[in-house]
Order: structure tokens, then C-alpha cells, then sequence
């Protein structure tokens, strides 16, 4: 088991900084998971932890020991790739066991190791075929299997579940999920679905822009979001994100003269300069004209889901996404009343993003 | 789906292929029947006519002692060539592949050579090697004989097979650069995540996936060694000192040229000609049954 210390680590392409300037702890036996949208630099981080690109300047140490000039196998970490990146001429046995034989590990030894490896990811019966003659499940426990047996210090995966359809998925992540309960071993994964990120996660990076936006929980990230970018990106569906001010009253002014009702936000901002109010779509609920902080909004059309609906309408001219449990048919161009959760409620501020804290 | 163009009156398409056809025939098929001709006829001492002798012409070569000596130094020559060329071109493709400093630079500099004429390659190799000047010369100077292709005819071979050797390393080059950037990056990096060095991820991962383009270029090589060589060693040596880089190629020319035997030249020919083709079939067995791997 390692800890990795990331310290002000940037990185440059020619002149292009891809990376600006990163400060991750790791703790040892964690899984943590950077999520982020495409062209973050989650993958390019992940990358320079393995040895595979050249840090530009900061740091990365593993257990302690800084290896910026360490050659990949110098490092201890394995890595999965998203393509698998299986060696096409060569058996399963021997994808496994490559490693090994590179490492000058005597045969039975050898032979018993990748044996034992392929006993926990059920591969035994595929052991003597080429990677061309399995399916896109088998190939990518070949590729686990090819990262676990070297004992590694560190996990490194990369998008590794990204070319499988959703069912798969849903598999892999359960086995990740359970091999790292069994082995124990620190491990990055990088991904840029968020489901995949939020149920693996002991600790979740949020990147962005070649900056990391926010570190923490799944659930502090998804109750706390750190910025609006974080808040648009974690949860689906998004967050609700309105612009807008306070008026003299406390009332949140948002879209053509809508007013919410915020009690809980009250003395947070002096009337009059411009933020961002956010509200997860659970924390709309459709109530009656009569209820206190009600406001009325018009259904634009429903999405449903089956044990519940996405109501998606318009209040004042902002767009607003809300779901209901109530069975009640709506239809498009139905008027009707919603209201905002008062505990579950985000400030952002409209120049940099950043959570406003109340 | 069948693609056929039809054409409403007969002569046309053969006015279109014509032009073609007619160099085909003209310098290979009438050259390759003129070559059978006399393989197997003899001409009259003064002229005036040829008897057919039919194999004798072949008994003939193959029971000449010279000629097998020709035959394995033409199979040595040919081996070595195409060995120093490809393992010189396969480095270099390896290098330029891990795209180290300069690499752009390199990757056109290299194929520069493949563009030079054999002749004129020989000529300056000619200079390179000669034993009174240059750094030979200064060698020499210290060592007196140590190299003198003009009286030692492995030295002589030598310089022959390193200049044609050198020839072909700009169209190796090409081939394994191109083969190399096909494999997929992730493999090499996923071999360098498993602990293999450069040199290992080289001999383990890409050249068993390069293969069927080394199987390819070293064919391709052979070929090239037993044919093309004729250019380099009339320029450089002439076939000697005392015949000792005549080869088969140029061995035909002599006997036939200077020699006069053009019947026992054209049987050579015919020789070469065969181990061409049969070269070119093992080409193609391999091509119909080369690996895929996906």
C-alpha cells in the first residue's frame, strides 16, 4: 500500500498548459476517483503518476519517494487501459503473465501466480486464447488481471470501463469495487461518468480546465459543491442554476420578475449584486397554490422515469427541471405550483463560480 | 459486387491497354523468350543459325565448379545484405518511433538514400573505401593492408554488400516506421507499465506485430540482393579482384557480354529467374496465410 503526493504538479504540451498546477493527497489503501469532462487532464495526471508522460513542474511521490525521473517499472504501479491494450500475439496466460516473465520470475512460480489471478476474475477457461477470440467483458478482466498480478503498490485505471455497454458496466464496477475491498491497494481511476465516479469513490477529484475543482466525499461533493461548475456536473439531471439577485426583501429576483421565496439564504447577500442560486431538482416539489413560498410555473413536458418524473417547466422565464413522485397526469401548458426545499439551497458567485458559504 | 465496364465495339479497349501491353511485351515476355531461345539452343561457331541442344546448356552450368562458387557467394551476398540493411533500418525505425529529439528531421533525412542510383552510390562508396586515402588511408598508413579491396577479395565484398546494404535502408526504414506506427500506442506503453525495457518491449511486443512487414521487406531484400547488384559491383570492382565478388547476376553479364557464351548466360538467366519466382510465391503463400490479429 503507497500514498501518492501530488504537489503543484503542471504540465505542458509544447506551449499549451494542459495542467495547471495540481496538489492531490492520496492516502494509502484509498480509491479515489478523478472525474471530469473530456480534455480536463484527468487522464494526462493519471498518466504522469504511471511514468508514461513527463512532468512538467511539481512533484509526484509515491510512498514518500519523489519519482519525477522513475521509469514506469521503477514505480509500482499497474496500470488498466481503456482500449485494454492486450498484447494481440500473445495467449491470455501470457498477457498475464508478461510481467512476470519480464521480471525474470522463475516459471511454476510464474505459472501458479497467473493461475491464481485467473481463479478471482474467472478466467481459467479462456487461458489459452488470443485476446481477438474474447468478448469485451473477458478482454477487460484480462486487463485487470494483467494489472493485479504484478502485486502493484498503486491501481492506475484509466477510463477502463468505457467501451463496455451499460449492463457490463455495472458489473465491473461491483468486481472493482470488490478487489479493492479484498486487495486493499491504493487506486486512482479516472472517468467521466459520474455514476461510475460516485458509487466507487472513497474520495472523489473533480477536475476541470486542467484544474481540480473540488476534493472530497461523493456525498460532500454532491451536497457541497464547491463551485457551479462542480454543482452542474455532479447529479443527474443537473442542478437547477438560476442567475439573478436579492431584492430588498430577502426574495431571490431570477428570469422576467420571478421571485423565490429563500428564507434560509437571508442575510447571506446584501440586496442588489448578482449570484448564482442552485437547487437540485429533488429539492422542488409541487405543492399547492396556498403554501408557503409557492410560485407558479408553467409545464413545458414531463420526462418520465417510472417510480417518478422530471418535470421540466418554466417559471418567469427561467427554466426549471423538478421531480415529482406524484402520479397525477400533467400535461404541456398545465399551470403549477412549485416550491424550493429551504435546507438544500447553493450560492455561487457569478464572476469565478466559487460557493458562496451560508 | 461484380464492377465491369462494357464497351459497344471491340477495338477500343484494346487501343487502352494497348500502350501498356506493348511495353510488357516488348521488354519482359520478348527478352524472357529470346532468353529461353538460347538457353536451350546452341548457336554455330560463325553464326548462322542455332541447334537445339536441350538441356545441355544446364548440365553444363550445374557441372561447372565456378559456378556453384558464384551461387553460394551470390546466397552469402544476399543474406548478409538484406540482414545489415533490415537490422540497420529496423533501429533506426525504432528510434524515430519512440519520437525522441529530432525525429522529424531524421524520419526524412533517412530515405534520402533510396533515392541515390546504384551506380553513383558505388562510385562514392569507391572513394569511402579506398585504401590510400581518407580515413582507410590513414588506418592503412599505420597498418599497411589492412584493407585494400583492390587485392582482397573478401575486403572487396565487403565494401560491395555495405554499399548495397546502405542502399536499401531509406525503403526498410519506410516500411517499419509505417508498420511500428500501426501498433496501437497503448501496447508498448502497457509493456512499459509491465516492466520491459526498450530494447524487450522491441523483441517481446512490436516485432512479433511487425511481422508480416519484416516477412515482407526481407523477401523483398533477397530479392533485390541477387538482382540489383550488378550496377554497384561493375562500378565498384568489376567481379573482382580475380572474380571474387562476381555473383550471378553479374556472372551473366560476363560470360555473356565478354565471355560470348550467350547460351550459357541465358540458361544463368533462366536459373535466376526461377529463384526469383520461387522467392515471389513464398511471398505470396505467407500474404494468404498471414495472421490477423484484431
Amino acid at each position: 500500500m503507497a500514498q501518492i503526493t501530488i504537489k503543484g504538479v503542471k504540465k505542458n504540451y509544447a506551449k499549451t498548459a494542459v495542467i495547471h498546477g495540481v496538489d492531490v493527497n492520496i492516502e494509502a489503501g484509498e480509491f479515489v476517483v478523478i472525474l471530469g469532462p473530456s480534455g480536463c487532464g484527468k487522464s494526462t495526471l493519471l498518466r504522469m503518476i504511471a511514468g508514461l508522460e513527463d512532468i512538467t513542474e511539481g512533484e509526484i511521490s509515491i510512498s514518500g519517494k519523489v519519482v519525477n525521473k522513475l521509469e514506469p517499472r521503477e514505480r509500482g504501479c499497474a496500470m488498466v487501459f481503456q482500449n485494454y491494450a492486450l498484447y494481440p500475439h500473445m495467449t491470455v496466460r501470457k498477457n498475464i503473465g508478461y510481467a512476470l516473465k519480464v521480471a525474470k520470475v522463475p516459471k511454476p512460480e510464474r505459472d501458479e501466480r497467473v493461475m491464481k489471478v485467473a481463479e478471482s476474475v474467472s478466467l481459467v477457461p479462456f487461458l489459452d486464447r488470443r485476446p481477438g477470440e474474447l468478448s469485451g467483458g473477458q478482454r477487460q478482466r484480462v486487463a485487470m488481471a494483467r494489472a493485479m498480478v504484478r502485486e502493484p503498490k498503486v491501481f492506475l485505471f484509466d477510463e477502463p470501463f468505457s467501451n463496455l455497454d451499460a449492463k457490463l458496466r455495472v458489473a465491473m464496477r461491483s468486481e472493482v469495487r470488490r478487489l479493492h475491498r479484498d486487495l486493499g491497494v491504493t487506486s486512482v481511476f479516472v472517468t467521466h461518468d459520474q455514476t461510475e465516479a460516485m458509487t466507487l469513490a472513497d474520495k472523489l477529484i473533480i477536475m476541470n480546465a486542467g484544474r481540480v475543482e473540488q476534493i472530497g466525499k461523493p456525498t460532500e461533493v454532491y451536497n457541497n459543491p464547491a463551485s457551479r461548475f462542480v454543482a452542474d456536473f455532479i447529479g443527474s439531471p443537473a442542478m437547477n442554476l438560476f442567475e439573478g439577485e436579492f431584492d430588498a426583501e430577502g426574495q431571490f429576483m431570477h428570469g422576467t420578475g420571478g421571485r423565490f421565496r429563500v428564507e434560509q439564504l437571508n442575510g447571506v447577500r446584501a440586496p442588489g449584486s448578482k449570484v448564482v442560486l442552485g437547487v437540485r431538482p429533488e429539492s422542488i416539489r409541487r405543492t399547492g397554490a396556498d403554501t408557503h413560498g409557492a410560485f407558479p410555473a408553467i409545464v413545458d413536458y414531463v420526462e418520465e422515469l417510472g417510480a417518478s418524473r422530471l418535470i421540466h417547466a418554466d417559471a418567469n422565464g427561467s427554466r426549471i427541471i423538478a421531480l415529482d413522485t406524484d402520479s397525477a397526469e400533467l400535461l404541456s401548458g398545465t399551470p403549477v405550483h412549485l416550491a424550493l426545499a429551504d435546507n438544500s439551497l447553493h450560492l455561487f458567485s457569478i464572476e469565478d463560480g466559487r460557493r458562496i458559504t451560508h | 459486387m461484380e464492377r465491369r465496364a462494357y464497351y459497344r465495339n471491340g477495338w477500343l479497349p484494346w487501343l487502352l491497354i494497348g500502350p501498356q501491353l506493348i511495353l510488357v511485351l516488348v521488354f519482359f515476355y520478348w527478352p524472357t523468350t529470346q532468353a529461353l531461345y538460347w538457353a536451350f539452343t546452341l548457336e554455330q561457331p560463325w553464326g548462322g543459325g542455332n541447334t537445339w541442344v536441350g538441356l545441355d546448356n544446364f548440365l553444363a552450368i550445374f557441372r561447372d565448379r565456378e559456378y556453384w562458387t558464384t551461387v553460394v557467394r551470390s546466397a552469402f551476398y544476399a543474406i548478409v545484405t538484406t540482414g545489415l540493411s533490415m537490422t540497420v533500418a529496423l533501429t533506426l525505425a525504432a528510434f524515430v518511433d519512440r519520437s525522441l529529439k529530432g525525429t522529424r528531421f531524421f524520419q526524412s533525412v533517412y530515405v534520402w538514400p533510396y533515392a541515390i542510383a546504384a551506380p553513383a552510390a558505388g562510385v562514392a562508396f569507391r572513394f569511402i573505401f579506398a585504401p590510400e586515402s581518407g580515413l582507410i588511408g590513414s588506418i592503412n598508413a599505420i597498418w599497411p593492408g589492412i584493407w585494400n579491396p583492390a587485392i582482397n577479395g573478401f575486403h572487396a565484398l565487403a565494401m560491395v554488400i555495405v554499399c548495397h546494404a546502405w542502399l536499401g535502408i531509406g525503403y526498410n526504414f519506410i516500411f517499419f516506421l509505417a508498420a511500428l506506427q500501426m501498433i496501437p500506442r497503448s501496447i508498448t506503453e502497457a509493456g512499459a507499465m509491465d516492466g520491459a525495457r526498450p530494447f524487450q518491449r522491441l523483441i517481446d511486443l512490436q516485432l512479433p506485430l511487425i511481422a508480416p512487414t519484416a516477412f515482407f521487406l526481407l523477401i523483398m531484400n533477397l530479392i533485390s540482393s541477387f538482382t540489383d547488384s550488378f550496377g554497384l559491383i561493375d562500378v565498384m570492382t568489376e567481379g573482382g579482384p580475380i572474380g571474387q565478388t562476381e555473383v550471378m547476376v553479374y556472372k551473366i553479364y560476363f560470360d555473356g557480354f565478354k565471355g560470348l557464351d550467350y547460351s550459357g548466360a541465358a540458361a544463368q538467366s533462366i536459373v535466376l529467374m526461377l529463384l526469383v519466382i520461387g522467392l515471389t510465391f513464398v511471398q505470396f503463400k505467407w500474404v494468404e496465410r498471414r495472421v490477423h490479429y484484431n
